[in-house]
């Protein structure tokens, strides 16, 4: 269970995120939705605590976290971020198994344990096939499905993930938001940023939408994803179909 | 799964190898001796001068080289890791030079004459400060573009200090003092620069082979690395001064020798399966031997003049330093 309450932080004494409130529990994946620079991953950073929060606190399960260094909390919470860059060619299975640092003490090599998550985490990520090849040797996708991997390597009971989809081909996307799915199922808290609203429906049991730092609304996705919520806030008017699904249809502002 | 006794075997065979030539470079010199005599010279018995000549000059000359290879191989690795760039070199992005300026500064103004550590802690010091200021750049913008020119700025300021204080030199003797010492060499030194600069490079290694386990989740930048249990401010801090405690005391030591710590590192790198971690210890072994080696081919020149190490490991780096640039090109940000 991680908890923001009346979190705010600020990159070079800008306030990037205002008084935000967002709680993910055990087999919830709450998406964090909201236009470029509305403070999405801000909002991750500052749950990481990799900006220092200016007001407001974070919870770990019940406990007050607001002042510690991110390493303090390696295993208990993963951190996808958006956008890596991987500096050395080391193999697709090594670097997942950085995702095991946590676990290790000082000079001790993986364990079978530490070996059973990584084969566990390469399947569920679906990056098994290319498990020995360079990771700078893969597409731009196939490196994505590795970094998730390496981020499930953790089996941290809370997982946050940065546009995870966002490099992915639809069937990537969808596999993605399984192995979303099944890592909730299995008792994590997710918190996952998106840009695409219909993959969130499909994805998440809750949602947080973002404006300029703030959050302006909560909940179930259907009761965040009203008309007057994403004209207020994207600027943009949709199409709903059945069952929910909805497409993106003009700009409001032309 | 993985090749976990690799490192090991690497590691092995460039002892080995050193070992080797360490061997080897005892056997050369100006005086001829047979290999019987310096075996028994080693062991300090037969004929005193022959005891004199292996003891007291070649034995330090080849320690001191393996000491400052090392060094310099192991800096090179672990700031390569901190950096997450294959071209920060100690000497490439200035570090090397600005403990040249500290070891001026300490000659220049005569402290080193009346206090004998003043060399090395000069060193010391002024190659520290070059690392944090090229930390804090990493800091902000890990660009390779953005620690070159930093390291082109910061050697190109060392350089101009030497150069004024060599303008300013009142004594022309000590003016030649300062550009033979600059060229990097290990001729005539004694087993007092190994007990001078020894211990200061011992910590610098203990520092840097301490941060080693967390070098590798550095591979997928500083965010991620801190979210995997990575205490960032004190990695920081351990491979600045663990690399500025190396490299300032072996630039003490022998001037400035340079790329040996661009060039074992690159030569290492595929052994250990490009992990950054397990790649100090060979890279330390590996900058041990390239120095001897090239200090051996020096040594066994026949001419009027010795060829200074630090000219010849500069002529052999700098191309290969051209040729890591262009290879390396496609993945530059």
């Amino acid at each position: 269970m991680i908890e923001a309450r009346a979190l705010s932080a600020a990159i070079g004494g800008r306030e990037v995120v205002t008084q935000a409130s967002i709680a993910a529990g055990p087999g919830e994946i709450v998406g964090l939705i909201g236009p470029n620079g509305a403070g999405k991953t801000s909002l991750l950073r500052a749950l990481l605590r990799l900006v220092a929060p200016t007001a407001g606190q974070v919870l770990l399960d019940g406990a007050d976290i607001t002042a510690d260094p991110p390493h303090r909390h390696a295993r208990a919470i993963a951190y996808l971020p958006q956008g890596q860059t991987v500096a050395w060619p080391l193999t697709v299975r090594r670097l997942v198994a950085l995702g095991r640092a946590p676990h290790r003490t000082a000079w001790s090599g993986l364990t079978a344990a530490d070996e059973a998550a990584v084969e566990r985490a390469l399947a569920v990520a679906d990056a098994a096939e290319f498990a020995d090849r360079p990771v700078t040797e893969l597409s731009g996708g196939e490196r994505a499905r590795v970094l998730l991997a390496r981020a499930l390597a953790v089996e941290a009971p809370v997982l946050l993930a940065d546009e995870p989809m966002a490099s992915l081909d639809p069937y990537h996307q969808l596999a993605t938001v399984d192995a979303l799915k099944k890592v909730a199922a299995d008792g994590a808290a997710v918190i996952v940023v998106l840009h695409d609203l219909a993959l969130a429906v499909r994805t998440c049991t809750r949602l947080c939408l973002m404006d300029r730092g703030w959050v302006v609304a909560e909940g179930a996705p259907e009761a965040v994803l009203t008309d007057a919520n994403l004209a207020a806030v994207y600027r943009v008017a949709v199409r709903r179909g059945a069952g929910g699904d909805f497409a993106i249809g003009r700009r409001l502002d032309t | 799964m993985m090749a976990v006794g690799r490192p090991l075997g690497v590691a092995g065979v460039l002892l080995a190898a050193l070992l080797a030539v360490m061997a080897a470079s005892l056997l050369v010199g100006d005086a001829a001796l047979a290999p019987g005599d310096v075996l028994g010279a080693l062991l300090g018995t037969g004929d005193p001068r022959h005891v004199f000549i292996v003891q007291d000059i070649r034995l330090p000359r080849i320690l001191l080289g393996a000491l400052v290879g090392a060094s310099l191989g192991l800096s090179g690795a672990a700031v390569q890791g901190l950096l997450r760039n294959p071209l920060a070199d100690p000497g490439v992005v200035g570090i090397s030079a600005s403990a040249g300026l500290g070891a001026v500064v300490a000659l220049y103004y005569g402290i080193a004459a009346s206090f004998a550590l003043a060399v090395p802690l000069f060193a010391i010091l002024f190659s520290l400060a070059a690392t944090a200021v090229l930390a804090w750049l990493a800091g902000r913008d890990a660009s390779v573009l953005t620690l070159i020119l930093a390291g082109v700025a910061i050697s190109s300021l060392a350089g101009a200090l030497i150069s004024l204080a060599m303008n300013l030199s009142p004594n022309p003797f000590l003016l030649s003092d300062i550009v033979l010492w600059l060229l990097g060499s290990l001729a005539n030194r004694s087993a007092t620069e190994v007990v001078l600069a020894g211990p200061f490079m011992a910590a610098g290694w203990a520092l840097l082979l301490a941060a080693a386990r967390h070098l590798p989740a550095l591979t997928l930048g500083e965010e991620a690395a801190a979210s995997l249990g990575v205490d960032l401010r004190r990695l920081r801090l351990q491979v600045i001064v663990g690399a500025a405690l190396s490299v300032g005391a072996s630039v003490a030591v022998s001037g400035i020798v340079g790329f040996v710590g661009l060039v074992a590192p690159h030569l290492a790198r595929p052994f250990v399966g490009y992990d950054p971690g397990r790649l100090l210890v060979p890279s330390a072994l590996g900058g041990a031997l390239l120095v001897v080696a090239a200090d051996l081919l020096v040594r066994s020149g026949q001419g009027a003049a010795e060829l200074k190490l630090g000219v010849v490991t500069a002529l052999l780096g700098a191309p290969f330093f051209l040729w890591l640039v262009i290879h390396t090109r496609r993945t530059m940000r």
